[in-house]
């Protein structure tokens, strides 16, 4: 009987690798979804080679999880026979696409996090994750760019455009408290210098949107609440219908290679 | 500012008969003798609305046809198998950048051909009026689709208009590589489970007359053929190049362990086949021959009755009609800028 669902021995490491790549793929596979879809033509190559870096990411950082775990798993095994509750990523990642500002809303807090993340992270102990983010840093340094200056555009260009972009900041603001969040699980790969403490981000992290909000003539939401879970599991009701689409073929034809 | 410079609507006057008899000779001499006219050339009319229509068409059938392979992004089996159809569909849209711009030297603004497209007054290739059911269509397309474009391609690197026949030799380098990727996607299907086997076969059932048809009519019924032979945008007839690529499939097929649905196809040798060290030389080579194509689909899917015509359009329209307050704010953050800049 081929399998249709594995089981992961979540060390710290393999647990964090997971979060990390799923994040990655998540976000990837939602840039993936706008083919066909764009504004412009030539938006439509710049989301997706966002979405494409983000891939890439994604499957370094499983590879080594699957090394690390040394179970058997593979990159595609993480990605397509694991269901929702298995699923690491921040609930941000997985939030619907909406329309165009409100997918460049989502770019700009996840990339304003992962440039300063993955920069900070070259300075990891391990060789292996410093590598991996010496690449994705360079990566996320040309998405935070390219989704600040649509934030700008967006929000100082017309009535509408800063009315439907200020409805996503809105939207998607009780998202970004999760990316700095360090649990027990992470707090003993911190003392080990193997990753960082991403708390220590938050306050860059702010500098940075401050900045684009008030050249994008956009507020900053007030409310303090967050919301949180997906890297224990526990996801929106969104998640489940994106696997149930980006798993489709895997589980049709368990066992098959493609 | 360049493509609107270019779009002067009074421009191209359909005037025939003030062009220079003498022009009109040299023009034709510099073809005849391989060299390339360039966008500030003097070309006939007939010449520059020709390419015109041509290369926006091919720019149209990139952008088209990067929905059928859309549909299967979000679905691809492995991650290997979604980065790189991707990174392929990516390189639709490039290829839909650069010919637009090859197009836009010879007049007509990206905006009024994208219109000509959205409003149903264009044409693109009309294999993309047929849907993708399964993953195997990633294969077939990439394979087969690729497979045929290759060959009507390939001699356009040598077209007499040169903006056009640099953009497609860059163009062909990535066609090729996608036609690769695709029969890659073919061995595995066919090498794996019997349902897998099977779903390769049903894609090239699907596909094959199709891809047959994409090289136009046979070339007693071809309307445009003649001219644009003299002009050396065309080099090859559509029977020819139709031959070339099914002698091509043949092999490909048969190693894929596939069967072509075409109860007609037979071959018939050459004088040279009786040779058996393989150094044939051209002219004595047998050839596949092909069974009727039904021509009447070919005419009823161009006349807009294929599976897929109105979904691709709409689906074109639709992009358009929600990015407009996209493309509207950028416009007018654009034009802020510039007047805080004359200010300053």
């Amino acid at each position: 009987m081929a399998t249709t669902s594995i089981q992961v021995n979540e060390t710290p490491l393999v647990l964090y690798l997971l979060r990390r790549a799923d994040d990655a793929l998540i976000l990837g596979h939602r840039l993936s979804e706008w083919i066909g879809l764009g504004p412009i033509l030539e938006e439509e190559m710049a989301l997706g080679n966002i979405g494409l870096d983000l891939i890439g990411q994604a499957r370094s950082l499983y590879a080594y999880a699957a090394e690390a775990e040394a179970a058997g798993n593979d990159e595609d095994k993480f990605a397509y026979l694991r269901d929702a509750p298995q699923y690491r990523n921040l609930l941000l990642a997985e939030q619907p696409n909406g329309d165009f500002g409100q997918t460049m809303v989502r770019q700009l807090f996840y990339s304003a996090f992962a440039d300063l993340y993955w920069r900070a992270m070259t300075e990891s102990h391990d060789a292996t994750l410093a590598a991996i983010a010496a690449k994705s840093e360079k990566e996320s340094a040309y998405h935070l760019r390219h989704s600040s200056e649509w934030v700008i555009r967006l929000g100082d260009g017309t009535e509408e455009s800063h009315a439907r972009v200020q409805e996503a900041v809105d939207l998607l603001w009780p998202y970004t408290g999760e990316m700095f969040e360090c649990d027990a699980t992470e707090r003993t790969l911190v003392d080990g210098r193997t990753i960082i403490d991403p708390a220590t981000l938050r306050d860059a992290w702010d500098h940075t949107i401050n900045a684009v909000l008030s050249r994008a003539t956009l507020t900053r939401p007030k409310n303090p609440w967050m919301q949180g879970g997906g890297r224990a599991g526990r996801h929106s009701e969104h998640l489940g219908h994106l696997l149930s689409t980006m798993q489709h073929v895997q589980r049709t034809y368990p066992g098959a290679a493609w | 500012m360049y493509t609107q410079g270019l779009s002067n609507p009074d421009a191209p006057a359909p005037a025939k008969a003030v062009e220079d008899a003498g022009l009109a000779a040299r023009f034709q001499d510099r073809v005849d003798a391989e060299e390339r006219i360039e966008a500030n050339d003097w070309m006939p009319e007939a010449y520059r609305r020709t390419l015109t229509r041509q290369i926006s068409q091919h720019a149209h059938s990139e952008i088209i046809g990067m929905l059928p392979e859309g549909n299967w992004v979000t679905r691809a089996p492995t991650l290997r198998r979604k980065a790189t159809l991707l990174a392929k569909v990516q390189d639709e849209a490039g290829h839909g950048l650069y010919l637009y711009a090859a197009a836009e030297t010879l007049g007509r603004s990206r905006e009024e051909m994208f219109d000509d497209l959205l409003s149903g007054k264009a044409k693109y290739s009309s294999i993309f009026n047929y849907p993708t059911l399964t993953w195997a269509d990633m294969g077939a397309i990439g394979w087969l689709v690729d497979g045929a474009a290759i060959m009507n391609q390939i001699p356009l690197c040598r077209c007499s208009y040169g903006p056009y026949a640099r953009a497609m030799i860059r163009v062909c380098k990535e066609e090729s590589f996608h036609q690769r990727q695709g029969y890659e996607i073919m061995v595995a299907l066919c090498r794996g489970t019997p349902e897998q086997k099977a779903m390769a076969q049903d894609a090239l059932d699907r596909w094959y007359w199709p891809c047959l048809m994409m090289f136009g009519p046979p070339d007693g019924d071809s309307t445009h053929s003649d001219q644009s032979t003299r002009w050396k945008i065309k080099r090859f007839s559509n029977d020819e190049l139709r031959q070339k690529f099914l002698d091509a499939l043949v092999p490909q097929a048969e190693y894929l362990g596939l069967t072509l649905p075409d109860p007609g196809l037979r071959f018939e040798p050459g004088a040279g086949d009786a040779v058996k060290d393989g150094a044939m030389k051209d002219g004595v080579r047998g050839h596949w021959r092909h069974g009727p194509i039904n021509w009447d689909e070919f005419r009823q899917v161009l006349a807009g009755n294929g599976p897929c015509n109105r979904e691709r359009i709409s689906a074109r329209r639709r992009a358009h009609k929600d990015g407009a307050w996209v493309r509207e704010a950028a416009a007018a953050y654009a034009a802020k800028q510039a007047k805080q800049k004359r200010a300053a």
